[in-house]
This record gives C-alpha cells, structure tokens and sequence, in this order.
C-alpha cells in the first residue's frame, strides 16, 4: 500500500480564546454555542487582548474560566453597572456582560434599563431559557405561560404569576439602544444568524455607536425534563412563537456598518 | 491656599477630585445632594468620570467596576441609600478593591427624616453586608477634618485594598465654616497588577467574590482579618482634650464629639476635670488608649446622635472596670452643650455604679423629655 500526502486543511477548531477544559454546563446546553461565538467573533475582530468581561449570576456565573481574556464577576443582576464603571474608565477596551434571563430581566431590570437608557458603550449577550437554571429550574420572568418549572408546578398561571417579559422589545423602545436583536441558538442556520448578531453588537461598541444586547433563545434539556434533540424543538415550538426572532432596534449608524 | 467658607458636602467633593478622584458615581438623596451635584459639574469639567446613577444598588456596582480598574473611585449617599449599597460594599470588600464612599447620615430607621444623625454606627462599623469583613471608618467633626480625611481616605483604601467610609453626620454635611482645601494632586500613573484592563497578549485576571470551595473562602476570610488586626496596629486615630489630668472622660465621635467638647469647657470652667476622647477611626476603634484610661478614670461618659451603638463598643474596652454612663438624642435631634454638661455633672455628683445597663437609666431619664 503506498501512502500518499493527503495535504490537509483546517477548517474547524476551538478558537484559542477558549480554555480549552471541560465547561460545567449540562449536555444539550446551547450556553457552549453562545460561548463560542462569542470567542470566534473576538478572535475575528482581533479584540481578544483588548476586552474585558463580566459574568453574572447564574450557570454562567464561571464564564470568566473559559475564556481567556480579563474578566471580573458581578452580583446577580448587576453586570450593566459594574460593566458601565469599567467603560467609562477605560473607554478604548471592549467590554460586555454575559447574563441569563433571571439576571437580567428580573432581578437586574433596572440596571440594564438605566445601561441602555445611557446608550452605555456595552455589548449584552442575553441568555434566555426561559428559567433559573442554576438554582434548579424556577420561575423565571420569561416563564412561558402554563410552563411547568419547580416554583410554578402547575404551570405558569398568569393572573397570578404574571406574563413573560418581551426583553428584545422593551429595550428596543430606549432611545440609548442602537443595536437589540432577538435570535435563537436551536439549529445551524440560527447559529449563524445568531453570530453574525454578535459581530455587529460588538461592531455596534468599537464604533461607539451606542448600547448593543443580543438576545438568544437557548435550551435548558435538564430543566424542561427534554432530551436535547426534544429541546431545540421546544425552542422552534414553544418559544419562538412567543419570542419572535428578529431585529428590534438597528440604529441608521449601526445599518451602515460595513462588517 | 487660603480658607474658604464652604458647606462640608461641597468641601469633600472638592477635596475627592484633588486628591485624584477618576470617577464618581451617584444617586441624589438628601442630605449629601450637594456632593454629587458639586462633582456633577467638576468631573466632566476634568474630563473625569461623573455618572447619575438609576439607584444606589446601581452606583455602588459601577464603583464596583470602575474599581476593578485599580483607579481612585467614590460613591456616597445617605442613610437609606447606603443600605441599599450592602449589596455591593459585601463584594467589593470580598473582591479585595479598593473604594472610597461617604455615608452623610440622617435619621432613621426606615425613610427617617433628613436630619443629622448617628445611627449608622452599627450599619456602618460592625457589617452591613454579608460575610466577614470590615470597613475603615473615619468620622470627622468639622468640615475642615472632613477634608483631610478624604485625601487619607484614598491613601488607606489603596494600602490595604480596603473599603474606606467616612460617616459625615448630616450635620457635617450641611454646614459652612471656614476650610482649606488642598491644591490639586495629579492623577495616579502606576495601575496595579491585579487591575484589569485588558489582557494584550498576557496572562489574564479575575476579579471575582466567590470561592465555590470552602477552604478557598477560609483563605480570603483568614486574609481579610489578618490585614485588619495589621489595620488595627497601624491606623488608629482619635483626638484628646484634658486627658492628662481628667478623672472624667467623654467619649463623642463627630458632631456629638465636638458638642461634647464645648461642655467639656464649661465644665472645666466650673473646675471640673473631665476631658474628652474623640475617635476619628470609628474602625479600628480605638481601643488601646480607652484600655488606658479605664485604669485611671473615674467613669465615662458616652455622647451619641442615636441610642447608644458605640456605646457597646465603649463597654467591651471597659468591662466593667469603671462606670460608663450614657446620653444620647436620636432620630436627627442634635444634643445641645448645656445637655451635655448636665450629664456630665451628673456623672461627677454621682452615685456610680457598674451594674445594670447605662442605656436603661438614659432611657428612664428620657423619658421625661421625650415619653
């Protein structure tokens, strides 16, 4: 048998702003896709020395061990704040927050109202699954209604409990928002929509065109009890229709930008 | 430099930014306004950092990240407000970063009122927040003490990557008299290596409160107290007047030390020899030269603007040895000097006792005035 060269290219790898160890997310998790298009798009922009991140409270509360840029971690809620305090020191770095939809839009509504209300120079990549993932599976303000979670047993019962919160919708109505978007992260073709979401909310800062937050929709397979196959259908099924994907505010300066 | 006549508030920010403030972020609240009102106009003005924020649980987390930078950052607020900061105080002190804040305190509990009081001891010096730790506490009696006390404010909160507060009494706060603001320093350079800032190719930096492992939080709680009992050694600071030669001794931080003082006069005047001790580190207390004189007094008394909360701290250091009375006026009432010397000329008549607990007998006295 004679062995030929078979020149080889690469086409795929973990961008290196990836520590490369095992995260602590569940199986089926999408937090590891969103992880990921945050580094790819960092690595393409060449910004990976030049940012800084805040986690928040939640499953992602250990985003700063996976990537490797500087980071610090902030109190639930809270990421828009300590983030608009780091900004405004060092106006020149890139700076954003990874949080959940508990973090963000419930305990930490009035931060990001007041960041985005500022036009804070921010990137926001905002986790919605629809429930506390980490504390195991509560109600979260983007409870669907009649969805069953541990603090909502019977399903989510909105004279009681309330309706979800349309976060994408309510910051696109901010003067300060330049960018809000809503994807998903449930199939190939979101994943790329989704990134290029990404690209252009940090695209939106490095220009200093005002705040940017890319909302994803994502899958909690251990909390909605569903194998990860059965929760990206969830997503397309249940979610969707309630969370419709979309571009809620692009600013005329952010629609101009070349990428 | 030459003095100026200045409202405490206004004096402090102003000294805040010549000794190298680079941000300040704040939240309108009576009776400080004037503070963030002074800085809203200077910083920008500086090309600093000046941010209203949504409230004060947004403030003191934008101070949590602006330190995170390792440059000279403040907020300050009021009673209610500074309660609302716990959240953030418990994890820039678990974070180890330095900040500054300055609590202008008026009375409570709950919405209270907005006049001068001293009923943050207990918030301020023993916690607040949770978990273990401890916040430097310096408390001025006059604007122009309240001025160099915000310069020294930074210096400690930088040395000991600690939170440094300066309880300014409403009082304080709101009050002109004549103060000599020092002249302009230039911003720091050197930024610390545990800052972040951006990795640009290095190796990269956490700043994080949370230890998941327990033996991980022991170390850091271990940390913290060993550099406060270093804090302890090193950073007392008090005043006093006619120690050296009192049977009597006053104990009044603030605005009820400086009350206290002028009662102290008169009753020297009428030969009475009573002198007076006036921490200015509320934490660390002052414990030594109280050891001292409860060797060789004959009582104390303690002067506060609230029910009598460093008055237990008073008692640790005494215990007993001598008798340790207490007066005290709350909920934003200011005591006069003439009050003050009544107490004291009680205290001297006698009899003195060690037993029960002096808040009990105050109360009784009280209640002819209040009840």
């Amino acid at each position: 048998m004679v062995m030929t060269d078979i020149p080889t290219k690469i086409v795929y790898k973990r961008p290196e702003v990836l520590d490369p160890r095992v995260t602590h997310y569940c199986p089926g998790c999408t937090h590891g896709v969103a992880h990921r298009l945050v580094a790819e798009v960092l690595e393409e922009m060449g910004e990976v020395g030049n940012t800084i991140g805040v986690a928040s409270v939640g499953c992602s509360v250990f985003a700063y061990n996976y990537f490797n840029v500087d980071f610090v971690e902030a109190a639930h809620g809270r990421a828009p704040a300590m983030a608009t305090g780091i900004k405004r020191l060092l106006p020149e770095r890139i700076v954003f927050t990874y949080q959940g939809d508990g973090d963000l839009a419930s305990i930490g509504m009035g931060e990001i109202v007041g960041a985005a209300s500022r036009g804070e120079l921010l990137t926001v990549i905002f986790i919605n699954n629809t429930n506390y993932g980490m504390t195991g599976g509560q109600m979260a303000p983007t409870t669907l209604p009649g969805q069953v979670t541990t603090s909502s047993p019977t399903g989510r019962d909105v004279s009681r409990q309330g309706h979800p919160i349309q976060t994408a919708e309510l910051l696109a109505t901010l003067e300060g928002a330049a960018y809000v978007v809503r994807r998903s992260l449930h199939n190939v073709r979101e994943v790329r929509k989704a990134k290029k979401a990404i690209r252009t909310a940090f695209e939106t800062q490095k220009h200093k065109l005002g705040f940017a937050l890319v909302e994803l929709l994502s899958t909690c397979p251990t909390n909605w009890h569903l194998t990860a196959a059965e929760s990206r259908d969830w997503v397309e099924e249940r979610m969707i229709p309630y969370y419709p994907l979309g571009d809620y505010k692009v600013s005329p300066a952010v629609a101009e930008l070349q990428i | 430099m030459a003095k100026e006549l200045i409202k405490g508030n206004t004096a402090v920010a102003e000294a805040a930014l010549r000794a190298g403030l680079e941000a300040y972020f704040g939240y309108p609240i009576t009776p400080q306004t004037e503070l963030l009102e002074h800085l809203s106009l200077r910083m920008p003005e500086l090309g600093r950092v000046f941010v209203q924020a949504e409230s004060e649980l947004g403030a003191i987390n934008m101070v949590y990240g602006a330190a995170c930078t390792g440059k000279r950052v403040m907020t300050s607020s009021s009673s209610p407000g500074v309660s609302l900061m716990m959240e953030g105080l418990s994890y820039i002190a678990g974070t180890e970063v330095p900040a500054v804040f300055i609590d202008v305190v008026r009375g409570g509990p709950g919405l209270g009122n907005i006049a001068p009081s001293q009923s943050d001891y207990n918030q301020i010096v023993h916690g607040g927040g949770h978990g273990d730790y401890h916040v430097i506490v310096l408390a001025p009696a006059s604007v122009q003490e309240a001025v160099d006390l915000t310069g020294l404010a930074f210096d400690l909160a930088e040395k000991y990557r600690s939170l440094v507060c300066i309880m300014l009494d409403g009082s304080l706060g709101q009050m002109m008299e004549p103060a000599e603001i020092p002249p302009m320093q230039p911003l720091k350079t050197e930024i610390p290596d545990w800052a972040v800032r951006g990795t640009d190719g290095g190796e990269k930096r956490i700043l994080t409160s949370i230890n998941l492992d327990p033996p991980d939080q022991e170390q850091l709680n271990y940390r913290l107290m060993t550099r406060w009992q270093e804090i302890e050694a090193n950073e007392v600071r008090y005043k006093g007047y006619y120690l050296e030669d009192a049977e009597f001794v006053v104990v009044g931080f603030g605005t009820a030390g400086r009350v206290s003082l002028s009662a102290v006069r008169a009753a020297r005047e009428k030969g009475v020899k009573v002198g007076l001790l006036r921490p200015i580190t509320l934490a660390p207390f002052p414990k030594a030269v109280l050891d001292d004189l409860a060797e060789k007094v004959a009582g104390f008394l303690v002067v506060e603007m609230n029910a009598g909360q460093m008055l237990e701290d008073v008692r640790l250091v005494v215990r007993g040895r001598k008798p340790v009375e207490f007066f005290g006026r709350m909920g934003g009432v200011v005591p006069f000097p003439d009050e003050v010397l009544t107490e004291i000329e009680r205290l001297v008549a006698g009899p003195l006792t060690t037993e029960g607990h002096p808040r009990d007998r105050w109360l009784e006295r009280m209640a002819e005035v209040i009840g």
